[in-house]
């Protein structure tokens, strides 16, 4: 497969590299570039472990083709503490919202996304903008507990 | 035409560890320059918070600070031999190696701080803070941190210690069965009510009331993750999950998440656990372990709670609503037997 | 939504400890939330191959030939293993506890006995080139039948599933093609039952479903030395296995794990660290070996399906008299770890009552499906369903409620339980008492009294006068010589039970957190057995060198 350059931002950081035109996103994202944080679950689509954001919205990496991201901004987890821990970051710690922490990355993906946009999220709004991602351990009641928390948090600083 | 309600309850025991035993854990536990610590294991955190239980247990039996001590785990070249973690063994196995392992270290650790105090080892208490003291005489203290130093560079004492639990191996008599399987158990109770759907067959899980028993929560937040996940497995077990719906036959199995079905966030039911502790008199500060045992009660409460909605009795897992329709049909329709009527209401706790 | 009752078994536990008890936050969750936890693919490597394997698309089927020729060709392809290059291709999980015969291949050379089966493993430069090349791989097979329920997999004439196994059920302590549990007499308690259940219960096969799938890289190390990156739930287990395999010392093995993503129990199996480890050997290149989400469901080995058959006399006042099971586990088409399910689920049996008279029957069945491993509540979840579903229908037969029924059955301290053990730190009553008074279920006053300390014991403490035994399911031409053997003998040994000294109500453990805490100890139950039997003459042929846990008591034998 040909190789086409790609410039990208990533974290904040502007990248300039090479994609193989038939590499997704996930692929390219942990060993391209060395950022781990993305996990691959099912690489069919269906388990959201791979969710990265890109310009603002939600979109799973192992089906996304890396080339597609030309010119436009990524967020990965491994980014959402920018010198310090990110709100929802404490909040998952601090519900114990985590146990394998496999699904982590990508969970924090779709709450930061849900809470830059509707930042007085319902119970209900919570539960769909998760649904995507799947959790084997928690039974997802902490996960929940830990987006709303970090919502009333912002609303009460 | 209508939705039925139904409790159903079910009561188990698990045992905690392999099935007749002769399964080891070691540890080690070993303190740097500074009177920080490290537990060196091969265990595995799958999740279950391995690493932070064992943390805590080690911690607890220096006599220090849980920031002052880290668990690594796992290499095989600097971690001892761990049979693995599964069965429920880790906290009981595990843990009572570190507490060992760390027994011989404090010791160490109390003689160093005696010998620079100038008193026997056995007037010294530490105060979980970091310093330790003579009983009763808290202004002639040591930090721990100064009791290592002293101990490495000065005595040229190993701040260190050796643990390994092993509960001997059983025999099995092939006539009789007879042997000696654990040496303690975890208990479960659960009261699950369910609502049914005549015209679709659907179960809904509306309400959990459970009561666990585990000898001791070591960390309460490390247990409540595990009853929680476990009780939400144990209703995806019930209800959504095969690798063969048609077992024996294995056609339609399932390759995707599409098609293995589990519940989702918005399949939740209010979960409301009791935790009771009868330490176990060989785990670890009494600690069995609850990692398997939470899900197992929900199964049978669940196809309970079903009979007792609609009279229809499912004795095959999972409970799918074809299932429940063929069994409703079967009857002439739904029977319900409302056997574990809420007579009185006790208050929400 | 949790509450914890204190105040049950206050007088048994010391509640002022530092640490313990407390809710510290997880040592690893800062390394969760930023996506740094280290899980054996979060590992970078130049030069990484990747694995994948050519899989039997038959349930049964005899290998006439496979023909790697277009595959190799194909391009990226670095390597194609075949059996052969496999040093040691037969295995059986529990061999590391003498525990079994050798009975599966790494890749299969002969023939499959389930579908997914791997007959051969592709090393290439890329994943899509590694799936590319398996398809190129043409495999002459000659379908056999195949039988995939567990009891006609039993009835003579069955096709073999597992050639080390003819009759298709796994062989306990050489002597038996089941585990019996056999304690007083169930045929003449039922006599006198005034009510019978029936049951039958059948469990699905289920999938653990980590997010995380299985899989290990592996790479030559410096000084002659192999790292394996795995995700495993046991690493030593996981390193012991992969040194019998590739005949190396262990010393050779450099195993690194322990932050796996879930497990439950469907990462014990050691499947990917072999092979990762023989690529890399054989290319002198990190190999990494994975399951994609299919594999992990249909390929995988999910929890076995179960099925019981219970048989309950219970008398006229609720008591249940006698308990009668019949249980067959699927193993699939190896053994794998059910083996010692079956002895786990015996041992657990007849659940958490005090029944005078209880019979089990358990198989372990092999069967034309992927074979099945350890799945949370190994042994027990199954069982448990089935008996918990069997209760309900006791208590309806009996006219008492659910909760009233469990706790008249229960067993408190001191009880003599099946396996011929005293019962002790007995909590059961307690929680269906919690769970009753939350849920609004009125007991009645007996259940309210009870309490597991001081009801049990004294009559209930003693072994039956009588035990019916039988040499039902005896077989020949296999040796003892399995971990935990125990007679083997023309004789029944004479049951031995020690009774327990009923528990002090003092703490387990002293006061202030200044005081060592008491060292554990575990105190066995029973007296040591009889001397163990002189071992049959080994013809040993399944076992070979490599690193055993084994010799860990005295009672084993080769």
């Amino acid at each position: 497969m040909a190789k086409k350059p790609v410039t990208f931002i990533l974290n904040g950081s502007e990248r300039a590299t090479f994609a193989e035109e038939g590499l997704n996103l996930l692929e390219f994202l942990r060993r391209g570039i060395g950022d781990l944080s993305p996990k691959y679950g099912c690489g069919q689509g269906t388990c959201g472990a791979c969710t990265v954001i890109i310009d603002g919205e939600t979109h799973l990496s192992c089906l996304t083709m890396a080339v597609t991201i030309e010119g436009r901004k990524v967020e990965t987890a491994s980014g959402l503490a920018n010198g310090k821990v990110h709100p929802l970051q404490e909040a998952f710690m601090e519900h114990f919202a985590a146990q394998c922490g496999y699904c982590t990355p990508g969970m924090l993906m779709s709450a930061k996304v849900l809470l830059d946009r509707n930042p007085a999220p319902t119970r209900a709004d919570v539960i769909e903008a998760i649904s995507g991602n799947l959790c084997r351990c928690t039974g997802y009641e902490p996960i929940i507990d830990a987006i709303l928390a970090t919502a009333n948090m912002r609303r009460l600083a | 035409m209508a939705m039925h309600r139904g409790r159903g309850f079910a009561s188990i025991n698990y045992p905690i560890g392999m099935n007749l035993g002769g399964d080891p854990s070691q540890a080690l536990v070993h303190s740097n320059p500074d009177g920080k610590f490290t537990v060196a294991l091969s265990s595995i955190d799958l999740g279950q918070g391995m690493k932070s239980v064992t943390r805590q247990i080690a911690a607890e039996t220096l006599g220090i600070p849980v920031a002052d001590v880290y668990v690594d785990t796992a290499d095989s070249d600097t971690g001892p031999h761990c049979m693995g973690s599964f069965a429920s063994r880790g906290t009981h196995r595990v843990g009572n190696a570190v507490i060992q392992a760390a027994q011989e270290a404090r010791a160490v650790m109390l003689e160093a701080a005696a010998e620079e105090l100038e008193v026997d080892a056995t007037d010294l208490v530490t105060d979980g803070r970091g310093n330790i003291h003579v009983k009763g005489a808290s202004s002639r203290s040591i930090t721990t941190m100064a009791a290592c130093q002293a101990a490495q560079f000065k005595q040229g004492r190993t701040v260190s210690g050796r643990g390994i639990f092993l509960i001997p191996l059983s025999e099995v008599d092939p006539e009789t069965g007879e042997m000696t399987p654990v040496s303690c158990f975890a208990h479960a109770a659960m009261l699950v009510e369910v609502e049914v759907d005549d015209e679709t067959g659907e179960v809904s899980v509306l309400d959990m009331q459970s009561a666990y028993e585990v000898g001791r929560a070591l960390n309460p937040r490390l247990v409540e993750q595990q009853l929680v996940g476990g009780a939400w497995m144990g209703m995806s077990h019930a209800l959504w999950e095969t690798t063969e719906p048609y077992y024996p036959d294995r056609s339609h199995g399932p390759v995707d998440f599409n098609n293995y079905l589990m519940p989702g966030p918005g399949d939740l039911a209010p979960h409301h656990i009791s935790v009771l502790e009868r330490p176990a008199p060989d785990g670890p500060f009494g600690g069995k372990g609850p990692g398997e045992m939470c899900a197992n009660p929900v199964l049978p409460a669940v196809a309970n709670a079903v009979y007792d909605a609609v009279g229809v009795r499912i004795d095959e897992l999972p409970i799918t609503p074809e299932k429940v329709l063929r069994g409703i049909r079967a009857n002439g329709g739904a029977r319900p037997k409302m056997r574990l009527t809420r007579t009185q209401f006790t208050g929400a706790r | 939504m949790i509450e914890f009752r204190k105040e049950f078994f206050a007088n048994e536990r010391d509640d002022n400890l530092n640490e313990i008890g407390k809710p510290t936050r997880r040592q690893d969750i800062l390394g969760h939330v930023t996506g740094r936890s280290p899980y054996f693919d979060d590992h970078l490597f130049e030069g990484l191959l990747h694995i994948r394997c050519v899989r039997s698309p038959h349930h049964h089927a005899r290998i006439r030939r496979i023909d790697v020729s277009a595959a190799e060709k194909m391009p990226g392809v670095v390597r194609v293993l075949l059996g052969k290059d496999v040093p040691l291709n037969l295995n059986t999980l529990l061999s590391l506890l003498d525990f079994g015969l050798d009975d599966e291949p790494v890749l299969s050379t002969t023939k499959v006995a389930y579908k997914g089966e791997p007959v051969a493993a592709i090393i290439a430069e890329s994943e899509a080139q590694a799936r590319a090349a398996v398809l190129a791989v043409k495999v002459d097979w000659e379908v056999l039948p195949h039988v995939l329920d567990v009891e006609d997999a039993v009835k003579p004439g069955a096709p073999v599933v597992c050639d080390v196994y003819p009759s298709n059920k796994f062989i306990y302590h050489g002597k038996f093609d089941h585990q019996k549990l056999r304690y007083g007499d169930v045929e003449d308690a039922f006599a006198r039952a005034d009510h019978i259940v029936e049951g039958r219960y059948q469990m699905s096969p289920i999938e653990q479903a980590p997010m995380e799938t299985c899989g290990a890289i592996a790479a030559p190390e410096v000084n002659d030395r192999f790292v394996c990156f795995t995700s495993t739930q046991g690493l030593f287990f996981s390193l012991g296995t992969a040194a019998k395999l590739l005949t190396m010392p262990s010393s050779r093995l450099h195993f690194v794990g322990g932050t796996v993503g879930g497990g439950f129990g469907g990462k014990v199996d050691s499947m990917h660290e072999p092979l990762a480890i023989l690529g890399a050997m054989l290319t002198g290149r990190p190999c990494k070996y994975a399951w994609d989400r299919e594999e992990e469901m249909q390929v995988g080995a999910p929890r076995g399906a179960e099925r019981w058959y219970i048989k309950d006399g219970i008398a006229r006042d609720g008591r249940i008299l006698a308990r009668k099971f019949t249980g067959y586990f699927d193993s699939g088409a190896y053994t794998r770890l059910s083996s010692y399910a079956i002895i786990k689920g015996v041992g657990h049996l007849p659940g958490p009552y005090t029944i005078p008279n209880v019979y089990a029957d358990v198989f372990c069945v092999y069967t034309n499906r992927t074979p099945a491993t350890a799945m949370r509540g190994f042994g027990i979840t199954g069982v448990d369903f089935a008996i918990e579903a069997h209760m309900d229908k006791g208590a309806e037969m009996a006219g008492l409620n659910p909760i009233d029924f469990r706790i008249l059955n229960s067993y408190r301290d001191g009880d003599m339980k099946a396996h011929r053990r005293l019962a002790k730190n007995c909590a059961l009553v307690e929680c269906c008492q919690v769970v009753a008074e939350k849920g609004g279920v009125v007991l009645t006053q007996a259940s309210r009294a009870a309490t597991s300390l001081l009801d049990g014991g004294g009559e209930r403490a003693r072994l039956p006068s009588r035990t019916a035994t039988d040499q039902n399911g005896i077989v020949s031409g296999f040796k003892g010589g399995n971990y935990a053997k125990k007679g083997g003998g023309a004789s029944a040994p004479q049951p031995v039970a020690l009774p327990i000294a009923a528990s002090a109500p003092t703490p387990a453990y002293p006061s202030p957190a200044s005081v060592r805490p008491a060292a554990p100890t575990y105190q066995p139950a029973a007296t040591p057995p009889p001397a163990p039997q002189p071992p049959a003459p080994a013809a040993d042929t399944a076992r070979h060198g490599a690193l055993r846990f084994s010799s860990l008591s005295g009672f084993r034998r080769r």
